[in-house]
């Protein structure tokens, strides 16, 4: 293996991590800034922070997200953390056109997500009416929207955690006496929990991310974070929303180190990643 | 062995999910196309091919095909593709920097490079204004380009290095060893390597370029709407519904397809590396 970089390979990857900090910084910094138009700089302030925090609407649309980030997190996990296992368990003819199923959520493009789930809503919801019972698109809808692109990212965190043990471990457990229930929770289960939190991290930071496949699904009355800034955005730039945005990054990060820090003892590919 | 009480205690939840909230949605997406907007937002019969054909370019009314209605697919394209481009030329050295450092230092550049990655796309794309407004350039071509790039580029790496650690460096030295110059031999031996990891870091980027709509519609503004905006258009606005969802399934289909020849070319190992 060579260790050795020539120079311009350093500086140059030197300037693309520069590239992909500078918005971030520039973000930051802005959101301390004591202008109400941002352009120049004015002197420090956290001002903004606090105009943030006394908006109703960002308390509610943040309310909202963690609702919506939380629920959708805690059911994606539990059938990620199934289809998982089952991937790694059992093989079957059929793993080609699961895989294809489990990466289609991930590449397809959020837009087509979005105004498909859209649809499906608005036909079932006509559906409903005929029997007289009706719903808003809000919660219920985006949450369970968040859950379909989830579940595919736990699954196969789960399964890479899982790659390098030996699937007669479970055989073993059932030799030695356990029932199936009992050798997942006590041998499969423990070998997979670094997989399933690292899963249950990246799927809750997609949620709160995620603006494309809410925008489409939330209706009018219901608006997470994302939405809230997208609406924002197009309004004007407000020095309240980049103290919003910085706040949002700083949980991404946090979120992003602590799955990191999970997967360590044996990164798989999303661990690393 | 995987029997149906088995299936239905592990895979089965899962995928009965993704069946319901995936699949069902886009073969509904698939009906709308095939039928007609009588009101807005309204559908129905009968069954036609109207929207599919302006997809394509052929105008509604006089059935014949006007190349016109193709510039946003076609400005798409090209926006997509140069913006790939550029993320190649950021990209595919930054891959192998990584790659060739040791292992404590190569773990916290990847996650340098992740941070970035899991971060809101919509701040990502806003920072931007941030940046680009002193400088009157928002909206324009160029806030559009640096958006795409900058929102797409850790798609890209990932692959790349992922391909790039597994380079077998031996052939390089064999290569120069014979003689060849250096870009000859990094063109013969390390090159053919990394094209896995490469066609893959081109699709995560090109696909997602085309259908994004929230980088052009904050830096662009009209004149750079993609077909993604197209899209927005239709499920807002437009409210034409049936011609939505006919660019949606060719969004999705080109994805699709994609992916398809991929999995053929790398097999089921490089569509799970693909995450």
């Amino acid at each position: 293996m060579m260790r050795r970089t020539h120079p311009a390979l350093s500086a140059w990857a030197w300037l693309v991590y520069g590239f992909l900090y500078l918005p971030i910084l520039v973000l930051i910094i802005f959101s301390f800034n004591d202008s109400k138009f941002g352009g120049t700089w004015a002197g420090f302030t956290t001002k903004w922070y606090g105009v943030l925090l006394a908006r109703e609407d960002v308390r509610e649309a943040l309310t909202n997200t963690l609702l919506v980030a939380l629920s959708s997190t805690l059911i994606s996990t539990v059938l990620g953390t199934l289809v998982g296992l089952g991937l790694w368990r059992y093989s079957t003819r059929f793993r080609l056109p699961l895989t294809f199923l489990l990466v289609t959520p991930i590449v397809i493009p959020d837009v087509v997500m979005g105004v498909s789930l859209l649809m499906f809503y608005s036909l079932v919801r006509g559906g409903l009416e005929l029997t007289g019972w009706t719903f808003e698109n809000g919660f219920w809808t985006v949450m369970f929207a968040h859950v379909t692109f989830q579940i595919s990212y736990v699954a196969l965190t789960v399964r890479s955690r899982l790659a390098g043990y030996d699937r007669s471990l479970e055989e073993a457990a059932r030799d030695l006496g356990a029932s199936s229930v009992q050798s997942f929770l006590r041998v499969i289960l423990p070998l997979a929990l670094p997989g399933v939190l690292a899963g249950a991290l990246l799927a809750f930071t997609l949620s709160l991310d995620d603006f494309v496949v809410t925008y489409f699904t939330s209706g009018s009355g219901f608006r997470t974070l994302p939405v809230l800034i997208y609406t924002s955005v197009k309004k004007g730039v407000t020095p309240d929303i980049n103290a919003l945005s910085t706040l949002l990054v700083l949980v991404t990060v946090v979120a992003i180190i602590a799955a990191n820090a999970i997967m360590r003892p044996r990164p798989g590919r999303r661990g690393e990643a | 062995m995987l029997t149906l009480r088995r299936f239905f205690a592990t895979l089965g939840p899962g995928v009965l999910w993704l069946a319901v909230f995936l699949i069902v949605p886009v073969a509904i997406m698939f009906g709308y196309s095939l039928l007609t907007r009588t009101d807005l937002a309204q559908v129905g019969g009968p069954l036609t091919l109207e929207s599919w054909g302006r997809v394509f370019g052929y105008d509604a009314l006089f059935r014949e095909w006007v190349p016109d209605n193709l510039r946003v697919l076609g400005r798409s394209v090209l926006i997509a593709g140069f913006s790939t481009l550029l993320c190649i030329l950021m990209g595919y050295p930054l891959a192998f920097y990584i790659a060739r450092q040791p292992a404590r230092r190569k773990s916290f550049l990847l996650l340098l490079l992740i941070i970035p990655f899991w971060t809101n796309f919509l701040i990502r794309v806003y920072a931007w204004i941030l940046i680009l407004r002193p400088f009157d350039l928002v909206p324009s071509l160029t806030a559009t380009f640096l958006g795409m790039v900058y929102a797409f580029l850790p798609f890209f790496v990932l692959p790349v290095y992922s391909s790039v650690e597994k380079v077998d460096w031996r052939l390089l030295e064999a290569a120069q060893d014979l003689g060849a110059s250096p870009i000859k031999a990094f063109m013969a031996a390390v090159f053919p390597q990394t094209l896995p990891g490469l066609i893959a870091g081109i699709l995560l980027t090109f696909i997602p370029a085309l259908g994004t709509f929230v980088v052009s519609d904050i830096l662009g503004g009209a004149k750079t709407a993609l077909i993604g905006n197209l899209v927005q258009n239709q499920f807002g606005q437009a409210g034409d519904w049936p011609y939505g969802s006919a660019l949606s399934f060719l969004l999705m289909g080109a994805v699709l397809v994609g992916l398809w020849l991929y999995a053929r070319s790398a097999g089921q190992k490089g569509l799970e590396e693909l995450i």
